[in-house]
């Protein structure tokens, strides 16, 4: 018999996996990448009205998000139709809009203070009055950066 | 009967595969950045403070009711004719003397504006106005005085205003970004952005 006749066996060979955790930390680093992180779910409908004279808003950290606009489907049985505020992860009132600038500001550093922009993303169907009672706390608590959060677009879809 | 074995893949290259893909990932995702009209709240004053006079042929109003329809200046008017006359009212350049404006083109109509730096927009809307009909009000009057200023930088320094900002927020533009400053400091100066927004009516 020749030397170099491999030895026959009758199991399959067990594929090799040494390159499992490469593949792992591909789609984990990938996911961390392409991840937005959004801390809040949202419970309202949220359709930003579109706008074209707009600024980019970068650094994510130094941004305070306020939503409002109706509750979604899912809530609307237990909070009713009206536009309502949402902070973090609740609805809230209009009193305890002052308060979650404070807190938000106590999360930060004390020089990114004057920094901070507070992004009011309202549903385009909400009437002005609750923007309108928004922006008097936002006086108040004299968080006065803010920026009306839009899709870019012409304007003129939103009158329709 | 003798079984052929398969034989072992070679895994050894796997990894590349993984990282070239990863890279490939890294460089085609982009994260989204929110963008939207950034304004600034005027500080919250106590009710007594007696507000300053501003003559009438100065402010440009601008009414929106609870059926997001629009009052210009005591005219009913269509969102899409408001950037056109607020460039006409901020343009007129009516004022003589100290008051007088260099630059501007418009008419010089004596019940509009004296100069861009003395005219006042003012907004007010309703308690039941569309969120998006504001916006859309916001949005044709910021276009108007961007329309300006484009304007202005463009005869000046023969650039546009939004062009200057780009470039200005660009972290890899290899300009001057202290003369750029100046230059956009120079022309909000003259076209500042005076848009007042009084409590809404209910």
């Amino acid at each position: 018999m020749s030397k170099f006749k491999k030895k026959k066996s009758g199991d399959l060979p067990a594929i090799s996996t040494a390159s499992l955790p490469d593949i792992v930390f591909m789609l984990l680093f990938f996911f961390m990448v392409a991840t937005v992180m959004r801390q809040n779910t949202l419970m309202i409908e949220n359709k930003l009205p579109f706008a074209d004279q707009v600024e980019k808003l970068d650094k994510k950290d130094l941004i305070m998000y306020i939503y409002a606009g109706k509750p979604s489907k899912r809530y609307q049985a237990q909070y009713g139709t009206e536009a309502r505020i949402q902070l973090n992860d609740k609805f809230a009132s209009i009193e305890e809009v002052q308060q979650f600038i404070y807190s938000e500001r106590e999360s930060k550093r004390e020089e990114l203070i004057p920094y901070l922009t507070t992004a009011l993303k309202v549903d385009e169907e909400t009437n002005m009055g609750l923007v309108s009672d928004i922006k008097q706390e936002l006086r108040k608590a004299e968080a006065l950066k803010i920026n009306y959060t839009t899709v870019v677009g012409d304007a003129e879809q939103n009158i329709e | 009967m003798a079984k052929r074995s398969a034989p072992e893949v070679n895994a050894g290259s796997m990894a590349d595969i993984a990282f070239l893909l990863l890279i490939f990932f890294l460089v085609t995702t982009t994260i989204e950045t929110d963008s939207g009209i950034s304004r600034k709240l005027p500080p919250w004053q106590p009710e007594d403070v007696e507000p300053p006079v501003i003559k009438q042929r100065n402010i440009f109003t601008v009414l929106v009711n609870s059926n997001n329809q629009l009052l210009v200046e005591d005219e009913d008017m269509d969102i899409s004719e408001l950037q056109d006359a607020a460039v006409e009212f901020l343009d007129n350049g009516g004022g003589t003397g100290d008051e007088a404006c260099s630059f501007c083109q418009g008419a010089k109509d004596p019940a509009s504006s004296v100069n861009p730096q003395k005219a006042i927009i003012s907004l007010v809307n309703n308690r039941g106005t569309e969120y998006g009909t504001y916006i859309a009000v916001q949005n044709e009057l910021v276009a108007a005085y961007n329309q300006l200023r484009d304007r202005e930088a463009q005869r000046m320094y023969g650039i546009t205003f939004t062009q200057m900002e780009k470039n200005y927020n660009d972290p890899n533009y290899n300009g001057d970004k202290d003369a750029l400053k100046e230059k956009i400091d120079v022309i909000t100066a003259m076209i500042p952005q005076k848009l007042s927004e009084a409590e809404p009516t209910s």
